[in-house]
């Protein structure tokens, strides 16, 4: 037992394990705010009475839904930096960096639209009927009533789309981002063979450590702020 | 069925001279829910401060014209006129057509994330653009009025049915309409609610609000219409004073209806 102690001090002694795990939760931040952002615009273009409007939010969420990250990832990497030759910024790693938060935004944005779809449909079709009503046109109704009642409906589902965002972060390895944890274990395996249980245990906990309580927060939040009919 | 002590009713005539120039009117307007043709050729009439009662069996349309008035359902053919404006297809100029058409539902709709208080001022603050303040103390007017002041920083869940639907009148009334539509709003009440929420229609129809009520509430009816249209499969059959529908109806629809609703 100490001895396997002793090889985890040994990994995290010559490799910047915590690092990397920051590289992670920071793609992980940005990407949750732009693609909640993204996500609740394409929401909202679903459920807006206008066809046209409904019809490019589909197929947003049908293409991106069902296009593997890996290869949005490697779009970034090949298409938009290598053919397009577009910068982001001057920097390498911060501009690889952006990519891969694009990336995972407009990866999970379509999963976020479909979450806070499905809080829209926690939501009474009167609820809109009486904010019409009132004299609010589409957008003021949702703002003011659809949307503040259907985010609560749908902190669940979002939740499990942020907890699948933070494990698909390390698919940022594939636009180029060097310093995440994906890439570092694959490092660490290669000069370190001898250590992979050690090496294995300590970015599976490492998740679990992080994930868990975004589990155990949104079923609280979910409960707390659930609208009382 | 008959609610209250009306034993003596008023009986208001069908075309009270002290009724205004045509607030609502409705021109070969026709319906249809795939097959159902749920609206036929209705031709009606509502003249300012005129309180009409539309009655008639489930499935009879009558829902479904007072929602078609506020354009809550749209319809195929025909026309609708508020105020001598036709009715807006869509956007602003829906909305705005709106805000002066009060609408009481059913299932009371309030906000379920909002209190009682904030129900009533939503309206006057986001669409009519009223000082926060102003509205404050008009919405506690009316919260006064209905009789639920002192629920006002409550949630719609903490309330009764009736409460709630008092509410709903409340804020509907804070818009300042020039009609109200009522669409069955004591059906889903509990028995000893459906009074409360009478006696506030009564009053306001005694004030001079024009309205429209989708209701079986004969007793309303008599209290407060000054005119009943009877529906049966999307058509117009009769049309009356409350009076002579309720005691002489004339078509063989009107008296099955009536003898049904009145059988226990």
């Amino acid at each position: 037992m100490g001895d396997f102690l002793s090889q985890f001090a040994e990994l995290f002694a010559n490799y910047d394990v915590l690092g990397a795990f920051w590289v992670n939760i920071q793609l992980t931040f940005w990407a949750a705010i732009f693609s909640l952002i993204l996500g609740t615009v394409l929401a909202l273009m679903r459920i807006s009475p206008i066809a046209s409007l409904q019809w490019a939010g589909t197929a947003y969420v049908n293409i991106l839904r069902n296009t593997p990250l890996t290869i949005i990832m490697t779009f970034m990497f090949l298409a938009v930096w290598t053919q397009l030759q577009i910068r982001m910024s001057d920097d390498f790693a911060t501009n690889f960096f952006r990519f891969a938060v694009i990336g995972l935004t407009v990866y999970h944005a379509a999963f976020v639209c479909e979450a806070i779809r499905s809080g829209v449909n926690t939501v009474p079709l009167g609820q809109a009927e009486a904010a019409r009503a009132i004299g609010l046109p589409f957008l003021p109704a949702a703002r003011l009533i659809i949307l503040p009642q259907a985010f609560r409906g749908a902190i669940a589902p979002l939740g499990n789309t942020l907890i699948a965002l933070l494990k698909n972060s390390t698919v940022a390895a594939a636009a180029s981002v060097s310093t995440e944890t994906s890439t570092l274990m694959r490092e660490m395996i290669e000069s370190n063979s001898d250590l992979i249980y050690a090496i294995f245990m300590t970015f599976a906990i490492g998740f679990v450590i992080l994930v868990i309580p975004i589990g155990l927060l949104t079923t609280y939040l979910s409960n707390r702020l659930a609208v009382r009919r | 069925m008959d609610h209250g002590e009306a034993t003596t009713t008023t009986e208001p005539a069908g075309t009270s001279p002290t009724l205004g120039p045509p607030l609502v009117e409705l021109k070969d307007v026709n319906k249809h829910f795939g097959d159902l043709h749920v609206l036929q050729d209705i031709d009606l009439t509502v003249r300012k401060g005129e309180v009409l009662v539309v009655i008639g069996p489930s499935g009879s349309g009558k829902s479904t014209l007072c929602r078609a008035i506020n354009r809550l359902e749209t319809i195929d053919s025909g026309e609708i006129r508020i105020d001598g404006q036709p009715l807006p297809e869509e956007g602003k100029a829906l909305a705005k057509l709106r805000a002066d058409v009060g609408m009481v539902f059913q299932a009371f709709n309030l906000f379920a994330h909002k209190t009682i208080l904030e129900n009533v001022t939503l309206g006057p603050i986001k669409v009519r653009r009223e000082r926060t303040s102003a509205a404050k103390e008009r919405a506690l007017a009316l919260l006064d009025r209905v009789g639920v002041k002192n629920q006002a920083g409550k949630m719609p869940a903490q309330l009764s049915g009736g409460q709630q639907q008092r509410v709903a009148i409340a804020r509907a009334l804070a818009m300042q309409p020039k009609v109200m539509l009522f669409d069955e709003p004591t059906s889903a009440l509990d028995p000893e609610m459906i009074n409360e929420v009478l006696d506030v229609m009564v009053a306001l129809a005694k004030e001079g609000m024009t309205m429209i009520v989708v209701t079986h509430e004969m007793g309303f009816a008599r209290k407060a219409a000054n005119r009943v249209v009877f529906m049966s499969d999307g058509q117009i059959v009769e049309e009356a004073t409350p009076e002579e529908f309720f005691t002489a109806p004339r078509s063989d629809r009107a008296k099955d209806f009536l003898s049904k609703i009145l059988s226990h």
